[in-house]
Order: C-alpha cells, then structure tokens, then sequence
C-alpha cells in the first residue's frame, strides 16, 4: 500500500519541472508553496503508517527502506509508470490535443455557481461576449460567458442517475434500462452536434466555433432536463410542465444571446454586400433552430420518466 | 426512440455508404450537381450548393477506400453473428 505512493510521489516533481506548455491562465501554479509542506506532512503520515523509524525527515525517499531490493523495485515501478503515462499521452494527442480539453475544464466554483444561475435564469446579464487574453478566449475561470465542458459532463452524469432512480420510483428500473436511457442521451448529443457542424459548414460560418464549444452548448440542456425532472418528481405532473417551460424559455434565451454573438457577427472579411442580404437571414435561421431544437430535447428525453 | 452507439454505428455506414454510391457522370451532373459545375465566381462565397456539392465530391474521395474496409467487415460479422 505504501509502495506505489511513494513511487507516484516520485514522478510528481519531475512532473513540475516542466511547465505547462506557454499557457500561463489556465492553472494557477500553486505548486511554489505547496509542495515542501505537502511533501513533509505525506512522508510523516506515510512513516506513521508503515512504523518506519521517525526522524529521517524529507531528506528523500530513498533511504526510506533499509532493504536495496525494495529500492530498486519501487524505482522500477515509478519508471514503467512514467513511462505508461508518456505512451497514453503521445496516442490521445494523436486525435485530440489536450490542451484544447484541458482549457475547458478549467473552472472553479464560483465559475460554476455564476454559470448554473445564468442557466437558469439568464434574464437580467448584460454583458454576453467572451472576452479575449492576446487572442485565445479566457479561461472559464475568468469569464463567466466562456463555455466550459464541465457542467455538462457532470449534468450528464447526473441526468443518467436521476433516470435510474426516477424508473426506480415507476418501479420500471434494470441495469440495462440505465444503459439505453445513458447511450440515447449520448447519441442524440452526437447528432446534434454534427448537424450544428453541417449546418455551419454549409452556410460558411467563419466563426471560432470548435468542435468542443458546440458540445458544451449542447451539453448546457442537461442542466435544464435535471431541474424540468426534479421539478416533475417532486411536484407531479403540473410540476413537471412548469418547469419544462421554464426551463425552455431559459435555455433558448441564454443560446441564443450565446451564439448570436459568435455565428451572426462573424462575417468574412471580404463581403462587399453582394452576398450579406442572404446570409445573415441564414445565420439567424440557424441560431433559431438550434434554440428551438432544446425544448423538444428536453421534453422527449424527460417525458417518459415522470409518467 | 431507444438509441444505442450499435445503431448510431450503423445509420453512420448507411448514410456514408449512401453518399459514395452517388456516380459522378451518370447521376450528378444529369441534375446539375457535377463536380465540374459549381465553381462560380472567385471572389464571391460559395452558395449552399456549391458547399453541398464539394461536400459530396470530398466524402466520395477520401471515403473511399476505408469504407471498402469497413463494408468488408460489416458483411464478415453479420454473416457470423447474425
């Protein structure tokens, strides 16, 4: 049990030594204090645990055992480990780069708190556009209309279990009913981002639209499909239109005020004027859609759960 | 509508499957759809259709030779597993 700590310990300072690559907002580098303290109070819990002999200090880990074999095995691990980790990093940034992702998990919980109440209730926010650090987009952390991947992800997951435990209460519940419930939200998630990319891609949109941002906005729908079903298990089925409409109204407010200022203002640097009397009636066909799109979502993937 | 990632696999091959088996010479450019017949004019943006039509033309290139692999392997499994 104490072995792999250590060895996992082992490969943290070699992983501070490099810093992350150029992007100096997205963590706060909190590691210049932390780590003497955070050190010296792991090794003292860690020789409390094992009843190694007090007083060695952090004077490193490798007198930490008398035996040479020892040494040498938990140096092996933390190598192979190291190792692993580099292999599983060089293939995943083969498909994605990592630091696109890592950018959209960076939040904290005032960020999370803010962006839930604008979710909700994204009627008196004034200021809608994203602001800009030497041309990325800030990190969510320092600009609440930056979109994030964490809230829906977590809305996601907790959608799923509120199904399960909504088919629980009907009495209708099995593993393999989660699982269906948990794939058919995931799916409709994927067409609806690939019909978003279609409809961009055709209509030429030269907005700084990725990939990424398109499933967090389509991910935002889950936040108003846990409240639309918590309103509907507790309160009944007037409870449950309620606030599936106001949920809707909400949720296609804050999208359209979101991608208005991204999809309706991007326009090519070359338009004359020839072309601009259709396109911006496209465009605004396109951010109506999508708005209108959620309602229907979200009624057709919490109906079935609050009968 | 009960999805699962099986039939989101499946309806994928299909519709790919769908848009190679489009001809060039023998369909698309008999409704005016050719490759050949939607480069308009240089400066301006390419319309809706000239997007769908290179749209098309590049799903049916680079779609390919990996949908021959992925057909040949649809065909094995089903004929194994039903």
């Amino acid at each position: 049990m104490d072995v792999p700590h250590h060895g996992y310990r082992a490969t943290k300072p070699r992983a501070r030594a490099a810093p992350p690559s150029g992007d100096p907002l997205l963590f706060e580098d909190t590691s210049s204090s932390g780590p003497p303290m955070g050190h010296q109070g792991y090794y003292s819990s860690g020789y409390s645990m094992s009843g190694v002999g007090g007083g060695v200090g952090n004077s490193g880990m490798n007198e930490l055992f008398t035996d040479p074999m020892a040494n040498a095995a938990v140096m092996y691990g933390s190598s192979l480990a190291t190792q692993g980790k580099d292999m599983v990093n060089k293939e995943i940034s083969r498909f994605m780069s990592v630091n696109k992702l890592k950018y959209f998990f960076a939040v904290d919980t005032k960020y999370v708190m803010k962006k839930l109440l604008l979710l909700m209730f994204p009627y008196t926010h004034q200021d809608w556009e994203v602001r800009y650090h030497r041309d990325t987009p800030f990190t969510p952390r320092h600009d609440v209309n930056a979109p994030d991947l964490y809230i829906p992800t977590m809305a996601f997951i907790t959608y799923i279990l509120l199904a399960g435990m909504a088919l629980g209460i009907q009495k209708r519940f099995s593993p393999e009913v989660l699982g269906l419930c948990a794939s058919t939200a995931l799916v409709w998630v994927i067409i609806e981002v690939l019909v978003m990319l279609l409809g961009l891609y055709l209509l030429t949109v030269h907005s700084d639209l990725s990939t990424f941002d398109l499933i967090a906005y389509s991910g935002y729908k889950y936040v108003g499909m846990i409240f639309t079903v918590l309103c509907g298990l507790l309160f009944g089925s007037d409870g449950y239109f309620i606030a599936l409409a106001w949920s809707s109204c909400a949720l296609m407010f804050f999208i359209v005020r979101s991608l208005r200022m991204k999809i309706l203002s991007s326009f090519p640097p070359d338009s004359v004027g020839t072309a601009a009397s259709a396109k911006p009636r496209m465009r605004l066909y396109i951010t109506v859609a999508t708005a209108a799109f959620q309602p229907i979502i979200i009624y057709w993937l919490t109906a079935h759960l609050v009968r | 509508m009960a999805f699962t990632l099986y039939s989101l696999i499946q309806t994928a091959i299909l519709c790919v499957n769908a848009v190679a088996v489009l001809h060039e010479e023998r369909f698309l450019s008999k409704i005016g759809w050719g490759a050949d017949q939607g480069i308009g004019g240089f400066g301006d943006e390419p319309g809706i259709k000239a997007q769908l039509m290179n749209l098309i033309r590049s799903v049916r290139t680079v779609m390919r030779v990996p949908l021959i692999i992925v057909n040949s392997i649809c065909i094995v499994l089903l004929l194994l597993f039903g």
